[in-house]
């Protein structure tokens, strides 16, 4: 029975590679739990694209302002330093490539870095797309932080995206419960397994060619 | 003097009429403009396209004139949450229409109005299903598509202070869209918290100068889509 990384540890890993100093922007769900694992020593800068550079941690009920949201509608504080602006100028940031780290949860990302993050497709969904296109499209790195397999055990990681795309050859790292994962020109690579995982049981669950993990250098 | 104040947000949306195209500020329930968009459902003008970045939640402001059958087009980036019912009924009954917007893009097409740039190009939905029916160009090895401007008839937008040449500051993540509705409308129409007077704010301080707005009215105590949806309300 392999156990890998919880939502925590895939969080606190994905921290690990996210530089001192990095402006960083959050996706809604497990990508969140990114900014309770900073390590000891940096320093990020969260952006939330309705409008703030410098989102602190969520406030007690007693404190929380209705006037200070981040964009998944949660409500947020503002660290000293913070700084408002308007959405225009937001996505300047984002889309002017002036953000370093944007990590985002997905429903599939396959191994050519294309990523499918906002719809099914399906008949009678209500398509609803917000900033992840624009996010893809700017922010210089892009992370996923993800499960390996959906519920129902398929893979997330795949050859091509079935689902409708987010943006093609966007996602440079994967972090799931079970490794990370890079893209690269030969497609996806192991770039570290989560404790007690075997690369046959990861292989096994990616939907496309797995490549072992680099020999270390020297 | 100039004095763009008007008595109250009956009179401040009295002139918008049927068919009109109606920017609403506001990033789910920060920034929305209630008493203003209440006074537009009791004005009644239908067949309306409203842009804002969601479709509204619970039976209140925007969902409320949704729910009124005054909208006939929503433009927007994110037509649904977890308290959103009214679009999305209607929508799936083809009682509404969508346009989805990317959010940068929403955000820059309105700037770009506001600006007098009739349209730009954008990396944003290259290789997805949105790109579909867009002119595509090349600059610098790397391929863009080019969106229109948006602009609009009115603009109903919420602020902290206004004073009477229509200079305005605004609240934390409240700001969001409205600057750049300010800029996107003919008619700006703004609720301000405080009326203050020519001068208080200090020029440093100004987000939207005043020549982005025709009307202000004053709503000191702004209720909150947020409040009214946790005490259960609907409107009308």
């Amino acid at each position: 029975m392999t156990t890998g990384w919880t939502r925590e540890q895939m969080a606190a890993r994905c921290a690990m590679d996210i530089p001192d100093g990095a402006y960083v922007n959050l996706g809604i769900g497990i990508p969140e739990l990114v900014a309770q694992y900073v390590p000891g020593g940096r320093e990020f800068i969260y952006h939330t694209e309705n409008g703030l550079l410098g989102m602190g941690p969520p406030p007690d009920e007693a404190d929380r302002d209705l006037d200070l949201m981040n964009a998944g509608k949660k409500y947020v504080t503002a660290v000293p330093g913070a700084a408002y602006f308007h959405h225009a100028d937001s996505f300047s940031m984002i889309r002017g490539g002036h953000l370093d780290v944007c990590v985002l949860g997905t429903m599939q990302v396959a191994c050519n870095g294309d990523l499918a993050n906002w719809s099914t497709g399906e008949d009678g969904a209500i398509p609803a797309v917000g900033g992840a296109m624009d996010l893809v499209q700017g922010v210089k790195q892009i992370f996923v932080l993800t499960q390996h397999t959906t519920k129902a055990g398929e893979p997330k990681l795949v050859e091509r995206c079935t689902y409708p795309l987010t943006g093609r050859g966007v996602v440079s790292r994967i972090y799931t419960d079970l490794a990370v994962v890079d893209i690269t020109p030969d497609g996806f690579r192991l770039v570290e397994p989560a404790p007690g995982v075997s690369y046959d049981e990861i292989e096994s669950k990616t939907g496309a060619p797995l490549l072992p993990q680099a020999a270390p250098a020297g | 003097m100039i004095d763009k104040t008007c008595p109250s947000v009956e009179q401040a949306v009295a002139d918008i009429p049927d068919g009109a195209t109606v920017m609403i500020g506001g990033f789910g329930a920060s920034g929305s403009p209630i008493e203003l968009i209440h006074a537009l459902i009791d004005h009644g003008a239908t067949g309306l396209t409203v842009i804002n970045n969601n479709t509204g939640n619970g039976e209140v402001g925007l969902a409320a004139l949704i729910g009124n059958g005054q909208v006939r087009k929503m433009v927007c980036s994110f037509p649904r949450s977890s308290q959103s019912k009214v679009f999305p009924e209607m929508y799936r009954a083809g009682k509404v229409e969508l346009e989805l917007v990317p959010q940068g893009t929403l955000a820059e097409r309105i700037r770009a109005a506001g600006a007098g740039i009739p349209a730009f190009y954008t990396p944003t939905t290259v290789g997805t299903v949105l790109e579909h029916g867009k002119e595509t160009r090349t600059f610098d090895g790397r391929t863009y598509v080019m969106e229109p401007w948006l602009r609009a008839d009115f603009a109903l937008i919420k602020c902290e202070q206004a004073d009477p040449l229509g200079n305005l500051t605004y609240n934390k993540t409240a700001r969001n869209f409205s600057p750049i509705m300010c800029m996107a409308a003919a008619t700006t129409i703004v609720q301000a918290r405080q009326l203050v007077q020519r001068g208080a704010i200090d020029p440093e301080h100004v987000v939207t100068p005043g020549i982005f707005v025709e009307r202000v009215v004053g709503v000191p105590d702004p209720v909150h889509e947020d409040t009214l949806i946790a005490a259960g309300r609907s409107y009308p």
